[in-house]
């Protein structure tokens, strides 16, 4: 195994590596909001708005990730969406993201317990004021380390965007093969920066999850 | 035109789940002050008939009256949610479950609403839970999360929240029949104080001798209709009904 040569590109791998968080950070965003408008459409009132979250949710988790991007970035053009990878690559796994995300919100805020809405409702307040205040506070709580995994899974989820050459962490290893002919090294050092970023977040989200819990 | 003078007035309540008719044709006045027990077998519609009071359960025939005004009055949806959010201000309700809410205090379960609705500060919404839950015996354990609450102390607190409301009248959907044994008493006690300060109240009970100590009137239901209705000296301890017999023989052995 080749260190000092992945010692040399190392500095080159950790710019990529900003990418990838960079990345990983505006598809959580766009995730997360695409997840919450998923949620209250699937939890809606109105059967329209409940079939488009289900539409939704089936068509992104149903089909590849990969094909999702290929449609965006290759496809778009076709139909007027001019994009370049980057952006393909935020909007296609953000809104891929938001599929599983609606299923994670959605999750938690049907687990808790009618009584407590009703208990809400009981005292005068209203549908949408016992939501936020008695329903919500709570299902956060318990969104936390389910929307982590999805956080775990995004970040890996990634690593697809080299496809559409998007110059991140997979995208730059297989460009230093083609000069170094060293892919064990190459894809190595790749692999440890992603699990140095998942470990991160992980932690970070496992700090989250204790501090909203209530004692 | 019909009397309106009745504090509650019930007529005619008709209640289905789909093809399920649980309520059938039920009348019911409740004077201001009184302390109406509704006893009966499990299904046989108590719960919903207290549920459909305040709304919760919504009747699909008859009418609920309260002070006067109509609780289930015919109006478009955004009305109808500002009239109903009105009048349940005014009438407390309390679970077999207790339904506190867990991500709150002792405290903010009582201050919440008030706050919200009433606009209370923050000083005047926390004397008043101070009071409230002085009241139930609960002061010493404001600051707690209800995780950390024994059953009989989550339902004096659940009890608090609701009279911080001010409300004028308290629903009790079996408020003990959760509890284990020992803890019963707390709580009957904070009701029985309740009724001492003449709170109109609407017990639903499976505990007889609560009923027959603290009632005016006793209900027995039974599939969905009132059975036979009384002061609890007559439905106890001289019924009229086979219905009636049959069931107090079942609950009164276990009781003595
Ligand atoms: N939300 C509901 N949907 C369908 N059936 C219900 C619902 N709530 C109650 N029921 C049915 O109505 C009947 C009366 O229930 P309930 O009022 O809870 O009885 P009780 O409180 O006297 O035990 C039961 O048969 C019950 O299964
Ligand atoms: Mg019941």
């Amino acid at each position: 195994m080749d260190i000092d040569l992945m010692l040399r590109v190392y500095p080159f791998f950790l710019e990529a590596a900003w990418t990838t968080i960079l990345l990983s950070v505006l598809t959580a965003l766009l995730g997360l909001t695409m997840g919450t408008l998923g949620a209250a459409a699937r939890l809606s009132r109105f059967a329209v708005l409940r079939f488009i979250g289900a539409a939704y949710v089936s068509f992104f988790r149903g089909t590849p990730a990969l094909i999702q991007l290929f449609i965006l970035y290759f496809g778009g053009p076709q139909i007027g969406i001019q994009l370049d990878a980057f952006e393909a690559g935020v909007i296609g796994l953000g809104i891929n993201a938001g599929a599983y995300m609606t299923e994670t919100i959605r999750g938690a805020i049907i687990s808790i317990d009618k009584g407590q809405k009703e208990a809400g409702r009981t005292l005068g307040l209203s549908n949408w004021q016992s939501f936020y205040k008695i329903t919500l506070p709570q299902a956060g709580r318990l969104m936390v380390r389910p929307l982590g995994v999805n956080l775990n899974m995004l970040i890996k989820a990634t690593a697809l965007v080299a496809a559409i050459s998007v110059v991140e962490l997979t995208y730059t290893a297989q460009r230093y093969i083609g000069s170094t002919y060293k892919p064990f090294e190459m894809f190595l050092l790749a692999g440890i920066l992603y699990m140095i970023i998942i470990y991160a977040t992980g932690r970070g989200v496992a700090w989250l999850d204790r501090k909203v819990q209530i004692t | 035109m019909s009397d309106k003078s009745h504090f509650v007035e019930i007529r005619h309540a008709q209640k289905s789940f789909g093809a399920l008719e649980v309520l059938k044709d039920i009348s019911l006045n409740v004077e201001r002050g009184q302390i109406v027990a509704i006893i009966g077998p499990s299904g046989s519609g108590k719960s919903t008939l207290l549920r459909a009071i305040n709304d919760l359960d919504p009747l699909t025939g008859g009418e609920v009256w309260l002070d006067g005004v109509q609780v289930n009055k015919n109006l478009p949806h955004r009305q109808y949610e500002k009239h109903i959010n009105e009048m349940r201000q005014d009438v407390g309700m309390v679970f077999q479950h207790f339904n506190l809410f867990p991500h709150l205090t002792a405290r903010e379960n009582v201050t919440m609403a008030p706050k919200m609705l009433k606009g209370l500060s923050s000083a005047e919404a926390d004397k008043l839970a101070e009071e409230q839950l002085e009241k139930v015996g609960m002061l010493d354990r404001i600051e707690y999360y209800p995780s950390r609450l024994s059953g009989g102390q989550k339902q004096r607190v659940a009890i608090a929240r609701a009279l911080a409301m001010k409300p004028k009248l308290m629903l009790f959907d079996e408020a003990t029949s959760a509890l284990d044994p020992e803890l019963v008493d707390e709580v009957n006690a904070v009701m029985k104080k309740l009724a001492e300060e003449h709170m109109t109240m609407i017990i639903v009970t499976h505990e007889m001798d609560f009923a027959a100590s603290v009632c005016d009137r006793v209900l027995f239901m039974d599939q969905g209709v009132v059975v036979e209705e009384g002061p609890p000296s007559v439905v106890f301890k001289n019924p009229s009904k086979d219905r009636t017999k049959e069931f107090l023989r079942k609950h009164l052995a276990g009781a003595n």
